[in-house]
């Protein structure tokens, strides 16, 4: 749905160049809910600008919906008549919101529907369809300043929802809201994904957001993609770091010198399955648990846990091999606690 | 003098006043709004970003905010007789004002529009908005309260400025006070000119406050405030900010 191929972005102030995006490549599936997470200045935010050419990338293509969005003419201050259709087709969510403070809620969602060229009536009807849909029918009278901020990005959205979007992008929408609402904010994108199979591409950087409405991931470093895939996939993945932080065991001991310490984690029905004691009772082994946690990921139950064995990792190939068997992924830790060979 | 002489002589005055001003405010507005919104939308990162255009407009207007008004009625001479068919009278005095005006009025436009959040706009363009859209169902609405403000402004002024034409044969309540009570040596009918211009004035700012408070008393902004946004959620926004577009 959303494809970039080897996106970059230079930006140059007085003979000074900032590379924000160095040769991204993202595939954003039909239908899915995808989350690029990252540290400020990671690249993230302009990457979801380059997408409905908020910012014209440096060099690379950006295709949405089968329409290479590079390729339509215009400046980033001014976008050509092709252009603007496709961005009609393409709603976007912002952080603060951008609602027009001297319009209602309603004629804020009205707001795109006039840029189509709905009349008068049709423009009423959608748009109060769209606020019932995000539960703010009640309100479509009153203005944004009145509301709080969840309500806001409420509005955001159904107006970003107005021109019937196959895509939705969200540029750190729930960046400005307390983790309550945060929630709410995110179920609702949860259930317009589901209900209208609206594709979303969300940039953010708390994890919460990818680990609970998300089914792909990225994780963006200095203008790169570092890691990328699915969510399910990636906690499968040995040595993931998106994984790790997804799902985070950092505070846990690190075991004894000498020892072997594996970091083991478990989907779906596997986490059902008694390991730690059939391992125990099988080599007649002591298993120390260090840390262990069960989450919910993307709709999926996972766990991890962290367990020291007796000895060196020689002597424990033939209990990891076990484990392995078992359908469990086991990441090896070396002593400073991160993840070896 | 008596009262009535001084009210007879004062009506008409007035009402030359009010015409003076009222056509030059409407004539400024129609020129001005457009003149200052070109100069946000052809500067750097502006719709229309055009270098030269945005020079000669801002040297254009720089121009004509540093030129005295005195000096301006005289040299405009020749254009005014063009225009108005006359150089003395309230007829005449209206063009040097108007032209007065104008830059005044485009600078102001231009920072009220400058006010308005760039993320609206973004909004817009998001939705497939182009610069037209911008303008009409952005940046005017938006600063709809501080434009109006602007106008008042201008009207004070324009006030101001008309009593000064008044001095060189332009009519209006200005005319009046140089005549009667200062030339003749009428003080108390001059300063009875000056309590009305103070009461016009006065009158208009509070009417004016009145719309503006109108138009703003809608619960506060749309999104966050700006003095908000710097203290927020650290994100990569705030940094780019610093980076040039």
């Amino acid at each position: 749905m959303i494809t970039t191929k080897d996106l970059t972005k230079v930006y140059r102030t007085r003979g000074r160049e900032v590379t924000a995006l160095a040769g991204v490549d993202l595939h954003v599936r039909e239908g899915e809910v995808y989350g690029v997470v990252g540290t400020s200045g990671a690249g993230k935010s302009t990457l979801i600008r380059c997408v409905n050419m908020l910012e014209r990338p440096s060099s690379g293509t950006v295709t949405v919906d089968g329409v290479e969005l590079t390729a339509l003419p215009g400046t980033e201050q001014r976008a050509g008549a092709e252009l603007r259709a496709a961005r009609r087709r393409i709603g976007m969510v912002f952080q603060h919101f951008n609602l027009l403070s001297s319009r209602t809620v309603q004629q804020n969602v009205e707001l795109p529907l006039e840029i189509i060229g709905l009349d008068r009536g049709q423009r009423r009807r959608k748009a109060g369809e769209l606020l019932e849909l995000v539960g703010l029918a009640d309100k479509a009278r009153s203005y944004p300043g009145q509301l709080s901020g969840g309500q806001k990005q409420r509005v955001g959205i159904a107006r970003a929802l107005a021109g019937d979007p196959k895509v939705l992008l969200s540029d750190e929408a729930t960046s400005a809201l307390d983790p309550e609402t945060t929630r709410s904010i995110l179920a609702l994108l949860r259930d317009l994904n589901q209900q209208l199979g609206l594709t979303v591409l969300l940039i953010t950087h708390e994890m919460d957001v990818i680990k609970s409405v998300c089914d792909s991931a990225a994780l963006m470093r200095g203008g790169r993609v570092v890691e990328e895939g699915k969510l399910t996939d990636l906690l499968a993945t040995e040595n993931s770091q998106l994984a790790r932080e997804l799902f985070p065991l950092g505070e846990f001991g690190h075991g004894h010198r000498g020892n072997t310490v594996l970091e083991i984690t478990f989907q779906g029905d596997t986490s059902a399955r008694p390991f730690v004691s059939q391992l125990a009772r099988t080599y007649q082994i002591d298993i120390n648990i260090l840390g262990a946690a069960v989450e919910t990921i993307a709709g999926r139950m996972v766990g991890r846990m962290r367990v020291e064995l007796p000895g060196g990792h020689r002597d424990n190939v033939v209990p990891i091999g076990f484990l392995r068997e078992q359908g469990l992924q086991v990441d090896v830790l070396d002593e400073k606690g991160g993840a070896a060979a | 003098m008596t009262w009535d002489q001084m009210l007879d002589l004062m009506w008409p005055a007035t009402w030359e006043t009010f015409q003076m001003v009222g056509v030059a405010t409407v004539v400024t507005v129609l020129i001005g709004l457009p003149l200052g919104l070109l100069l946000v939308l052809t500067d750097k990162g502006g719709a229309l970003q055009n270098a030269p255009v945005n020079r000669v407009t801002g040297a254009v207007v720089n121009l004509g905010r540093s030129m005295p008004f005195i000096i301006l009625m005289v040299a405009l001479m020749n254009f005014t007789r063009a225009v108005a068919g006359t150089t003395i009278g309230w007829e005449a005095a209206t063009v040097p004002l108007t032209v007065g005006a104008i830059p005044f009025f485009a600078r102001l436009v231009e920072t009220s529009v400058r006010e308005v959040d760039g993320g609206l706009l973004e909004a817009a363009h998001a939705m497939g908005g182009g610069t037209w859209t911008s303008v009409r169902k952005v940046l005017l609405p938006e600063s709809l309260p501080s434009l109006v403000s602007s106008v008042v402004t201008t009207i004070i002024a324009l006030i101001g400025f008309s009593a000064m034409a008044g001095t060189v044969g332009g009519g209006g309540l200005g005319f009046l006070a140089i005549n009667y009570g200062y030339l003749r040596f009428e003080t108390g009918f001059m300063w009875v000119i000056v309590a009305e211009l103070a009461v016009i004035v006065t009158v208009i700012q509070l009417a004016g406050d009145l719309i503006v408070r109108r138009l703003t008393n809608r619960g506060g902004s749309g999104g966050t405030t700006r003095l908000l946004r710097s203290r927020d959620t650290p994100s990569e926004k705030d940094e780019e900010l610093v980076l040039p577009h």
